[in-house]
């Protein structure tokens, strides 16, 4: 008896020893691993988004503001172990049963990673949920930093919108260090100019308990907000320009003629930012990507054109300064002009007599032939490149189109073929394989009457790029003058083309243009209607000393006289008006979608 | 009517080790329901010191009769245990998914506790009944199962309480080969038991509520589910070795008020204080209450009869079952049952049981020396 009570004390001290040894092994050879275990238990880390920098208008108007909005996620590992009743779920964050079991069921299996059931919610929805969270534990609300645009559509092209990442955006270094799920600039200012807007955002280490709330902050670290941008932009002059071009087709750049600062840039039909703010609805993406006129397109920098005749501004200065003509030269426009084949003007029954002024101002096409036949194409080309065409103006704008001036060279390597006399003829009335975008025709025109600076365009003040002059244009006085008188009267002189556009408070100069999209042989005007010609109107105010330049496109609008001038008119006495200082207009009801 | 002689012999050790790991109890409870993530103390506390009161009072009027009274009724005790199991099972209290309570109108007890001292007492009322050299046969071993195990098991198993299940098995095993089995019965048994346990596990297995295999599933790989079932076991062994050699420091454990470790100052009350105390505090905690158990044995061996040598045997068997199954199961060394650590877990009917346990050792061993019986 006594022996058997003695085995059982030493199968008793045994198994003392094997728990000592166990402890041992627990406490001291892997204590701090399992000290490590603890404080992750209890430490979780919290992002905070950095408040993005606001950008406002040349005034200090803000065009966004930051709104927070509310996504509720759900971190299914804190749900307690509990089968996840996805009735009950469901009707409590407001997703069908199903939909929330996709959600769910689809989510990756990183264990802890929330699963993002909605966003953007109400405010009411939010605060019921708050209310009862402790019944769903590992439900949780994430504010997330949204964006308003203020006006809307207006400037949309300029201000842009913010999107998710990218496959391809995430791997790139420009987004490193970028917290998860995070919203960047994806058009416009906002994607240019993304690094300097985002600031950086803080962190808050939290202690939380087994059912994940949150028990203490242990740390905050302070997100820095994002840098502010101020544009160039007007905001007023913006609405105007969006206003005049309001179911039409078509660009306006408003720019500084002696800074580069860019007053209005628009470009229509446009889109309202708002719907991308937090991920667009595919419905909202699909009218966008399906409207045969491309809102997303932004004609002022992205939209090339024909010049056409606008153009023979750089035609008659390369005529005057090459001593082809001079102000006294004279032709004679009877309709046409006969140069291997038949080239017409556009006023078939001719001009009759004029010199360079007359031809300016009623755009006489013979005259320039007249010119293309003694001209040199290369010759040509070089005061289009000095005057800024053919290579984008560095606008700080994204895929900024470069434009064509054809030369010789150009023809040999584009078209492998050598140039030929005739296609002068095209060219130098601005038609032909010339291609410009309105912002390159507002700084021609800024530098044909700010004296020969070729400025670079800019969108954000305190940019380094600012009032710098790209190059100077070597012209002679006599030739600018001629020019710029010339231009005024084509708004002013009673045979002006460009009429539409005299003002009764300030005067203005200008060229139209008009492109012929197809030479129109038929009536039908349905035809007519789409196969319209685009309209172009550059202009400068006011005539004595210039400030303003202005290029107007209007696809299919008809001749620039008509559908290009009044608005670049419009515009400029905007300009004159906002200086005397007039309301903003509010901001149209968000969803109103062009 | 007290004997100077009682007083001479009495075992002060065990009562100061039983009174020190109580007041343990006491403060170890209080750190682990730190109200850290509400406002209030939780007042378990203070309830484990009212029942230790109580329970001092029972161990002082249980240790002044002799025991020799507890073995002539011995049966009679069993039998009034076997009706509170039968009662229980009609008309208990239902608490966290199981049926354990007999509500009394004015206290709730769990019968099953006070019924593994009955069982001893009657067990060793029975052994003791035995002639000298007399080792166990087979009829005898199975009219004793029949009577000792499998009935009361039964009912226990109807509550269901795993733990105590396995503690009156594991009393029943340790006592009769104590006791001692005939030779032929021990090989008998080793044989038929390697061919019947690969046989039976199926069914034993599928007997198992979802629950308990859940724990069984859980401690063979409690990294399969970390948040599931495997919970408690990681919890438990992060909470212990993050105590290190000298421990976090009294009230400095994080892992019980954080509620990580669930029925921290119940079943998992060791954890919170290896937290806390660490290594050290761990040794000094295992030296403890391998004296008592040291204290039990010796008892037993000079208990002055047979009834007195197999009560403190049971006893003693029963405090080192429970500590070495409550201290493996928080270290993950055995599957989580429901076993609180004895004297240290808070609960009332527990410490009370315990107590009156430990006033069995101590009521032997004072009456050790009696030469008038």
């Amino acid at each position: 008896m006594d022996k058997r009570i003695n085995i059982a004390i030493y199968l008793v001290i045994l198994a003392f020893f094997i728990l000592l040894i166990r402890l041992w092994n627990l406490q001291i050879i892997n204590g701090d691993e399992y000290t490590r275990v603890d404080k992750r238990n209890r430490i979780r880390i919290i992002n905070i988004p950095a408040p993005r920098g606001i950008i406002y208008d040349r005034n200090k108007v803000p065009l966004v503001k930051n709104k927070p909005s509310f996504d509720i996620s759900l971190v299914k590992e804190d749900m307690s172990g509990k089968t996840m009743d996805y009735e009950v779920l469901g009707a409590f964050v407001g997703l069908e049963p199903a939909l929330l079991k996709k959600k769910i069921k689809n989510a990756a299996s990183t264990p802890y990673l929330p699963v993002q059931l909605r966003q953007d919610l109400s405010f009411s929805e939010i605060a019921r949920i708050e209310a009862r969270k402790s019944d769903f534990p590992g439900l949780q609300v994430d504010v997330v930093g949204g964006r308003e645009y203020v006006y809307g559509h207006a400037a949309s092209h300029v201000l842009g919108f913010l999107g998710r990442l990218s496959t391809s955006q995430r791997r790139s270094p420009k987004y490193k260090n970028l917290p998860k799920g995070v919203y960047a600039g994806q058009y416009g200012i906002e994607k240019i100019y993304d690094n300097v807007l985002r600031g950086s955002s803080g962190k808050k280490v939290v202690e939380v308990d087994a059912l994940g709330s949150i028990i203490q902050v242990v740390r905050i670290q302070r997100p820095i907000k994002g840098d502010d941008l101020e544009l160039t932009i007007d905001i007023r002059l913006q609405q105007e320009a969006e206003r005049s071009l309001s179911d039409l087709t078509g660009a306006v750049v408003a720019m500084s003629v002696d800074t580069g600062e860019v007053l209005a840039l628009a470009s229509a039909p446009s889109f309202d930012p708002n719907l991308f703010v937090r991920g667009i609805n595919t419905e909202d993406w699909q009218r966008i990507i399906d409207d045969p006129e491309k809102p997303l397109l932004n004609r002022a920098v992205q939209g090339q054109y024909s010049p056409a005749s606008t153009f023979k501004i750089i035609s008659a200065i390369a005529a005057l300064e090459e001593g082809i003509v001079n102000m006294s030269s004279r032709y004679y426009c009877n309709g046409s002009i006969y140069f291997g084949r038949e080239f017409n003007c556009w006023k078939k029954h001719g001009h009759g007599s004029l010199d360079i002024n007359n031809a300016i101002v009623e755009s006489c096409d013979v005259y320039f032939y007249e010119i293309g036949k003694r001209l040199d194409i290369d010759d040509l080309a070089q005061y289009a490149f000095s005057y800024g065409l053919g290579r984008p103006t560095g606008i700080d704008m994204e895929r900024e189109a470069a434009g064509i001036v054809p030369n010789t060279g150009w023809k040999l390597e584009r078209k492998k073929e050598r140039w030929f006399r005739g296609e002068t003829l095209n060219s130098i009335i601005g038609q032909g394989y010339l291609l410009a975008t309105p912002v390159q025709m507002a700084r021609m025109t800024a530098a044909v009457v700010n004296g020969g600076k070729l400025l670079q365009p800019y969108l954000i003040i305190g940019d380094e790029k600012s009032g710098r002059a790209e190059s100077e244009i070597k012209i002679s006085k006599n030739t600018s003058d001629i020019i710029v008188k010339a231009m005024i009267n084509v708004v002013s002189a009673p045979k002006g083309t460009g009429h539409y556009a005299k003002s009764e408070i300030v005067e203005i100069g200008g060229k139209t243009g008009t492109v012929q999209v197809v030479s129109l042989t038929d009536d039908d005007s349905e035809v007519r209607a789409k196969h319209r010609d685009h309209g172009w109107f550059i202009a400068f105010a006011p005539a004595e000393k210039p400030e303003l330049a202005v290029a107007v496109i209007v696809e299919h609008g008809g001749s620039g006289s008509s559908s290009a001038a009044p608005i670049a008119k419009r515009i400029i006495e905007a300009y004159y008006k906002n200086a005397a200082g007039s309301e903003v207009e509010a901001a149209p009801k968000k969803g109103d979608l062009l | 009517m007290i004997d100077r002689r009682l007083i001479n012999n009495f075992d002060w050790s065990i009562f100061l080790i039983m009174m020190t790991l109580s007041v343990i109890s006491v403060f170890t409870i209080y750190s682990a329901t730190r109200p850290l993530l509400d406002d209030v103390q939780k007042i378990y506390y203070m309830k484990q010191f009212y029942w230790i009161l109580l329970s001092l009072f029972a161990f002082i009027v249980l240790i002044s009769i002799d025991y020799k009274w507890y073995a002539r009724y011995a049966y009679l005790i069993y039998a009034v245990g076997i009706i509170l199991l039968i009662a229980v099972v009609i008309a208990g209290k239902k608490g966290m998914g199981a049926q354990r309570w007999l509500h009394l109108g004015f206290f709730s007890f769990q019968p099953s506790e006070f019924f593994k001292i009955f069982f001893i007492l009657a067990l060793s009322r029975y052994f003791s009944g035995m002639r000298q050299g007399e080792s166990i046969g087979f009829r005898q071993l199975f009219k004793m199962l029949l009577i000792f195990f499998i009935f009361p098991a039964v009912l226990i198993l109807r509550q269901p309480d795993l733990g105590t299940m396995l503690i009156l098995m594991f009393l029943f095993i340790s006592m009769t080969l104590t006791a001692g089995l005939q030779k032929k019965v021990v090989i008998t048994i080793v044989i038929a038991g390697m061919i019947a346990v690969p046989l039976a596990g199926n069914y034993v297995w599928k007997g198992l509520k979802g629950y308990q295999k859940h724990r069984i599933i859980a401690f063979i790989d409690p990294q399969a589910d970390p948040q599931g079932i495997g919970y408690h076991i990681t919890q438990s062994k992060i909470t212990v070795g993050s105590g290190g050699f000298f421990g976090k420091g009294y009230m400095k454990g994080t892992q019980g008020p954080y509620r990580f470790l669930p029925e921290n100052h119940t079943d998992f009350i060791f954890s919170i204080y290896a937290e806390e105390r660490g290594f050290m505090g761990s040794l000094l905690l295992f030296f403890l209450y391998f004296f008592v158990i040291w204290r039990g044995f010796d008892t037993a061996k000079k208990a002055r009869d047979r009834e007195g040598c197999y009560m403190a045997l049971g006893v003693t068997y029963m405090v080192a079952f429970y500590f070495l199954i409550n201290v493996g199961m928080t270290l993950g060394m055995v599957p989580v049952v429901g076993v609180p650590l004895p004297l240290m877990s808070y609960g009332g009917t527990a410490l009370l049981s315990n107590f009156i346990a430990l006033s069995i050792i101590e009521n032997v061993s004072m009456r050790r020396y009696a030469p008038y019986y």
